[in-house]
């Protein structure tokens, strides 16, 4: 069986269908005048066999005036997939996505360079040294390969984190463009059960990474059937542009026939129009696009209408994640990869805030909120990341757990039906007539039935903030606990015929 | 004999379950299922008296052993407050039951305890508790209401002579009204019979010491814990 996600019931939406279909309209327009540029040349053969007007463009770098006609890309708007299966080693983890059901799975990611570690240090009041507090201290450092097994095995045992996607960019000395994808690969599915979704550093790893799937999975068939990894891909550089070496990846991909997500990641102000009719019109176009290039490589290719869309911080132009219009933006996107019924890889979570805290948690909370509310199907919603992305912070991602356990609760259907309306006047007849008047006594039956929600589970006793020396507890029980590896013998075959994956990977030869 | 023996151990033993899984009645269905359909708490009290076990062993064995489990779940957070409300309905429901006997032997119950929400105030949830809870205890409880006028808990402390008076209030506006109950009670020369505990969300350790209460309760809890301090003092 399947991961669930959460079913929304009557999911917000932000556009009206009229709305929806003027940014189509609208996006249908951008992609014939002014069209796309791209620096990709097999990308421009393909479209032009299809029938997309090409014309080269003068310039140091070759590049072509790309204009696809909106016939192509309804056609691949009919070719690509409406369900997709995003497998998983445990095949209970995997994930079923319908494009026309508003549904959200929740996902961790991005990639970023630095990890945070933390500390608690104590520190004594000055006027009165018997009063001691734990402060928490948060050290950056570049992120490893062993932080990236640690984020895996703790996004594992995190109940509501439902598929992985890596969070730290693995950066030791031993690491090299030509080892860095196989490893980072190896290091997340050996230590995670669940989906697996990356970029590739090296169009000349894919192959390898593919290989190791397939030993993983059990074959090229058993892949085909449970797809445990999948890629992602932002081959269109805001504004409308195909970019050459990620244009090449995804064409390669879709050649393999595994999910991909189509990501355009437009800024609001710089890369894009400031305003939503404008961001949306031309993030829609870029992620069509995209769609269109892969229909055209492979029909029936999985592809997720991923959008990541952000607006520009005004005093230093650099990505608002945390900003009210972002959500906006992702919310406007999710209706519209459900008007073309396919499944939308959405983002939410990403705060400005650089390390945990107040701000971080008001920023990633807002839009995890509101975009889980509007049904997205995969949530990329940021697990433990900070300072807009750059930064991952474990103890982020189990303070975030909780708040998706709360989400995930929030949205749950009520239960408004005349069975329950009877049930409920017999209750409250019965009560009235007792002397003490309290419906304390009818709590029990639904006290351990999941009915109720829980109390928040970092509070700390008394007045005292224990929130992150609380969480960090959890995170080490976390780590305490066992994760399934990949077998013996499959990791023997790994690294017999992947050659290139640091030995200390291997738990068996290391002997832990 | 033997039987006989065995047969109310294993009847106290399961009153003692029955509390822990707070289940009154046999109707109630307890903490899990297990002991759906069979008899509750105060059947099973009834039985054991028709049994000719003494109150005494129903009452420690039984019921205190049980509520002393449910006390240990609490406070490790296996159990909620809805769960030790149950628990303690169940032994309020049995010590009705054994209160007759108790009478009619002479024993003596834990003590006596009178509480109300003090004038112009109808909130009435944590008082509620407090009297559940003391009653399962084993405090003979008597609830004067909300909203009650100070001359009608006077009243009642020169009648019935209570060892404790727990007084109510919600609200800032009529905290006062505990005050007043207390200078009354120092008029009525009752105020050094009967010992005044407070409690409510308006009201605090300060503002029991300003008014000359004899206690602050943040809870039910703490209400059982400061009455067997003064159990233990008296002694």
């Amino acid at each position: 069986m399947p991961r669930k996600g959460i079913l929304v019931h009557r999911p917000y939406e932000r556009l009206t269908r009229e709305q929806v279909e003027l940014i189509h309209r609208a996006s249908m327009q951008i992609l014939t005048d002014p069209g796309l540029i791209s620096f990709n040349r097999e990308a421009v053969d393909i479209l032009h066999s299809h029938g997309a007007a090409v014309e080269s463009i003068a310039g140091d770098r070759q590049s072509w005036q790309v204009k696809i006609p909106e016939q192509l890309v309804l056609k691949a708007l009919d070719t690509a997939p409406k369900t997709v299966k995003l497998g998983a080693r445990n095949p209970d983890n995997a994930l079923i996505m319908h494009g026309d059901e508003p549904r959200v799975y929740f996902i961790t990611g991005s990639e970023t360079n630095i990890w945070l570690d933390v500390d608690f240090p104590t520190y004594v009041n000055k006027a009165d040294p018997t009063r001691e507090i734990k402060v928490p201290e948060f050290k950056p450092r570049r992120g490893t390969v062993d932080d990236l097994c640690q984020s895996a095995h703790v996004c594992e045992h995190l109940e509501m984190v439902d598929g992985y996607i890596r969070t730290v960019n693995i950066q030791d000395r031993d690491i090299t463009e030509d080892n860095k994808d196989i490893n980072k690969f190896f290091a997340s599915l050996n230590n995670n059960t669940k989906h697996f979704m990356s970029g590739l550093t090296s169009l000349k790893q894919l192959n390898k990474v593919v290989r190791m799937a397939e030993l993983v999975a059990g074959g090229k068939k058993a892949l085909e059937d449970n797809p445990i990894i999948s890629f992602i891909t932002c081959l269109v550089k805001s504004p409308l542009q195909f970019v050459d070496d990620t244009t090449a990846t995804f064409i390669e991909v879709c050649r393999r026939g595994l999910p991909v997500a189509v990501s355009s990641s437009p800024q609001a102000g710089t890369t894009a129009p400031i305003k939503e009719a404008g961001i949306m019109a031309q993030i829609n176009a870029e992620v069509l696009a995209g769609i269109t290039l892969g229909q055209m490589v492979k029909p029936g290719t999985p592809v997720l209408y991923g959008s990541v869309p952000v607006r520009a911080r005004m005093d230093t132009l650099g990505d608002s994640y945390g900003s009210v219009e972002t959500s906006q933006y992702n919310i406007d996107c999710v209706q519209m990869a459900r008007f073309y019924r396919l499944p939308n890889y959405s983002t939410s979570g990403v705060c400005d805030s650089k390390i945990p805290g107040q701000q971080s948690s008001i920023e990633r909370l807002f839009s995890d909120i509101v975009v889980a509310m509007s049904g997205p199907q995969f949530l990329h919603c940021a697990f433990g990341l900070l300072d807009c992305n750059s930064v991952f912070c474990l103890l982020q991602a189990v303070l975030d757990d909780a708040h998706f356990k709360m989400i995930e609760f929030f949205l749950r259907q009520p239960r408004i039906d005349q069975p329950e309306l009877e049930a409920m006047l017999k209750q409250i007849r019965e009560v009235v007539a007792t002397p003490q008047k309290l419906y304390i006594g009818h709590i029990r039956p639904l006290l351990r039935s999941g009915e109720i929600s829980g109390i928040y589970p970092f509070e700390g006793s008394g007045e005292a903030d224990d929130v992150f020396e609380l969480a960090y507890e959890r995170m080490k029980e976390l780590l305490a606990r066992p994760v399934e590896y990949i077998n013996r013998k499959t990791t023997a075959r790994i690294f017999e015929e992947i050659p290139g994956i640091l030995p200390r990977l291997n738990i068996y030869e290391r002997g832990s | 004999m033997k039987g006989g023996v065995s047969v109310g151990k294993d009847i106290i033993a399961t009153i003692k379950e029955n509390v822990i899984q707070g289940r009154k009645t046999q109707e109630d269905v307890g903490i899990d299922d297990s002991l759906e359909g069979t008899p509750g708490v105060v059947e099973l009290t009834q039985q054991a008296l028709e049994r000719n076990i003494s109150p005494q062993v129903i009452i420690t064995e039984g019921l205190t052993a049980g509520m002393q489990v449910v006390g240990e779940k609490y406070s490790t957070k296996e159990y909620f407050i809805p769960d030790m409300l149950a628990s303690a309905e169940a032994v309020g429901a049995a010590m009705d039951i054994l209160k007759p006997v108790l009478e009619s032997a002479n024993v003596e119950t834990k003590g006596q305890f009178a509480i109300a929400t003090v004038k112009g105030d109808i909130h009435d949830i944590g008082k509620n508790i407090v009297a559940i809870l003391l009653k399962g205890a084993g405090y003979e409880v008597y609830d004067l209401g909300t909203d009650v006028p100070t001359e009608k808990v006077v009243e009642f402390v020169k009648e019935e002579r209570p060892g404790y008076l727990g007084l109510s209030a919600l609200l800032t506006t009529t905290m006062t009204g505990m005050g007043e109950v207390i200078k009354a009670l120092e008029e009525n020369k009752l105020r050094s019979s009967v010992k005044v505990l407070i409690g409510g969300a308006a009201v605090s350790e300060e503002f029991a010491h300003e008014i000359d209460a004899d206690a602050y309760c943040v809870d039910a809890f703490q209400a059982i814990k400061v009455l067997e301090e003064f159990e233990i003092a008296k002694a």
